[in-house]
């Protein structure tokens, strides 16, 4: 066989690896599509589960969603802000940096179910918050702070030296030179970073189990410690716990499918975000 | 010299203009650095949130597990294989069954998902051309925040029965099942770690294996993913600690029983993948939402998460030192 051959044989076998990647992605949304798309209306979305979920619709779930990843979102950012000032502008490398990091690195690496139990254990049952919203949301918050840290860092490595060189050769202090000029201009990357885990929060399923979802709650939480709904434990009680669960099917690919679109439109807009920014610095 | 000691008159006002500016800066910028200095340590606080959490996890989770460490004992933990929490006479804490079960599911993943993985890796870094690129990575971003209980659910209703038909099975949530699912879960991860390693590859390493008239391919081979080894071998190892700690899939597609998943072939015990098997993870997730706060059961749950705690610790803190190691190397070079 000649060299030319082999190499032929050998990217063909790596594209279709990668075409069995976009394969499998396209599967699994035409799956939920063409399952869920009959399903959906604006009755589903507006409607509230009836007859022991067998009917209506999802609202109280989308909207529990909604109020548990925003405050997750409110929760982690200024952390996560924070964490990433001090990591890129102020630290200076040494041990403790390296072990800021590295705890960086394996809280984004501890299962979610983990934080789950570590939550119950902390918020739900030694600050006495009991389950709900609350718990769920710091629980949660904790579990993507890793990742909003080093997203944030990123907008912040963005944003070029010589901003921090002019600002301080203009005689501003550091604080007034990050707030002036670093951070306005990491703002675009930052904001990609929160609606990341914003989709990555939504979608997120195990804490909550542990930490506040609801099994059925057609009404919607009045307060921070009330109990929810959330679409993606609605899906997992709808598949796995209902009694009627192959009465209830449409239900739970309906509800798949408004998880995946909520998550796949957070996270385009997120890619569009950033590539809309990364042009304009380019042109700076 | 001469020149240099005589100031002249403009010499000396400068002089005086200068002292005059300096010390009206010190006065004017002596509170704004009081200021900046507190901000700055208000900063370093927040920098130091990451350990501080760590040390609270890994806290808390001995704390509410020291109870049942002490009085079932760890060794029964990690070897007994009777896990019954609730029953009267006898109960036991054997979490051998969900390790080994975790353990199987993970591989089974690992084992599809790294061929798929690195070449997929290789193509995005090396052979793709542009278009091509642009939207494979989107997928793999897509595919990296796919929900899992989505995944899990898919494995379900649409995995499972093609499982059980193919294979004869009477109940297609096995392990196997897992395994698959689990494999696209891991997929992103082994994809990113190791497309980043093999761009971090420097170009004089290809040219001059060009240079020494090797193709493309041999390129590849020979010079550019062993160069990039340890950084592919950390992607495996973060793919590792991510599917032993996937809940939602694997509680899903794997059936949840809680036996050994163990059968005999030719004499010999073998991990039987046709089985229903239960996770560390899923048990967790099974048994969390109604155990009572603070009883023994509730206990033993935070030692299983102790030992799920401490796989993911160990994977994690070898793929750190894989990913450092590389660096190093290839700053060295």
């Amino acid at each position: 066989m000649t060299k030319q051959m082999t190499e032929k044989i050998w990217f063909t076998i790596c594209g279709l690896f990668a075409a069995m990647t976009i394969g499998a992605l396209l599967l699994l949304l035409y799956w939920i599509v063409s399952n869920g798309a009959h399903v959906l209306s604006w009755t589903f979305i507006t409607d509230t589960p009836r007859k022991n979920m067998t009917e209506g619709g999802i609202w109280p779930a989308i909207v529990g969603t909604f109020y548990v990843a925003s405050l997750t979102i409110l929760i982690s950012v200024p952390v996560g802000i924070g964490a990433a000032i001090y990591l890129n502008e102020y630290a200076k490398q040494g041990p403790v940096v390296q072990i800021i990091r590295m705890s960086i690195r394996n809280l984004a690496g501890v299962p979610s179910i983990v934080y789950g139990l570590f939550g119950l254990a902390i918020f739900a049952s030694m600050l006495k918050l009991g389950t709900g919203l609350i718990t769920a949301a710091i629980t949660l918050a904790i579990m993507v702070l890793p990742w909003v840290i080093t997203s944030t860092e990123e907008a912040l490595k963005a944003v070029p030296t010589s901003f921090r060189e002019g600002g301080l050769a203009l005689g501003a202090t550091k604080w007034q030179t990050i707030r002036q000029l670093v951070l306005p201009s990491a703002i675009p990357g930052m904001a990609t970073g929160s609606i990341l885990g914003l989709a990555r929060a939504a979608g997120e399923t195990a804490p909550i189990i542990l930490t506040g979802a609801a099994y059925f709650l057609p009404v919607l939480p009045a307060s921070i410690q009330d109990n929810f709904m959330a679409l993606p434990y609605h899906l997992y009680i709808l598949a796995t716990q209902h009694a009627q669960s192959s009465v209830v099917r449409p239900i739970a690919y309906g509800t798949a499918l408004v998880l995946i679109l909520m998550v796949v439109l957070l996270n385009l807009s997120a890619i569009l975000l950033r590539n809309h920014f990364r042009k304009k610095n380019e042109l700076l | 010299m001469a020149l240099h000691a005589e100031k002249t008159r403009d010499d000396t006002q400068m002089d005086e203009l200068k002292l005059v500016t300096k010390e009206k800066l010190t006065q004017k910028s002596f509170k704004s650095n009081i200021l900046d200095f507190m901000i700055e340590k208000a900063f370093f606080i927040f920098g130091m949130m990451a350990i501080f959490i760590l040390f609270l996890l890994l806290f808390f989770l001995v704390r509410e597990g020291s109870g049942a460490i002490r009085e079932v004992g760890l060794m029964e933990f990690l070897t007994g294989t009777r896990w019954y929490p609730s029953s009267p006479q006898g109960a036991g804490y054997g979490a051998l069954p969900f390790i080994i079960s975790s353990f199987m599911v993970t591989t089974g993943a690992l084992l599809i998902a790294i061929p798929w993985g690195i070449f997929t890796a290789i193509y995005i870094a090396e052979i793709a051309p542009k278009r091509i690129r642009e939207v494979l990575k989107p997928v793999v971003e897509v595919l990296a925040i796919f929900p899992s209980v989505v995944l899990g659910f898919i494995a379900l209703v649409i995995l499972s029965p093609i499982i059980a038909n193919t294979f004869n099975l009477s109940n297609g949530l096995t392990a196997f099942t897992a395994s698959v699912i689990l494999s696209v879960m891991v997929l992103p991860t082994v994809i990113s770690i190791s497309e980043d390693s093999i761009k971090s590859v420097p170009k004089d390493y290809r040219e001059a294996a060009y240079a020494l008239g090797a193709s493309k391919w041999e390129t590849i081979k020979m010079i550019v993913v062993p160069a990039a080894k340890s950084g592919i071998v950390a992607g495996i190892m973060l793919g590792f600690g991510r599917a032993v700690g996937e809940t939602m899939t694997v509680l899903m597609a794997a059936g949840n029983a809680i036996d050994m998943p163990l059968r005999e072939f030719f004499g010999v015990v073998i991990p039987d993948f046709f089985t229903s098997v239960r996770t560390l993870t899923a048990n967790i997730a099974i048994e969390g939402s109604d155990v009572a706060w603070g009883s023994l059961h509730y206990s033993a749950l935070f030692v299983t998460a102790l030992i799920l705690f401490a796989i993911t610790f160990v994977v994690n803190l070898i793929a750190d030192l894989l990913i450092s190691r590389q660096r190093r190397k290839l700053q060295n070079d």
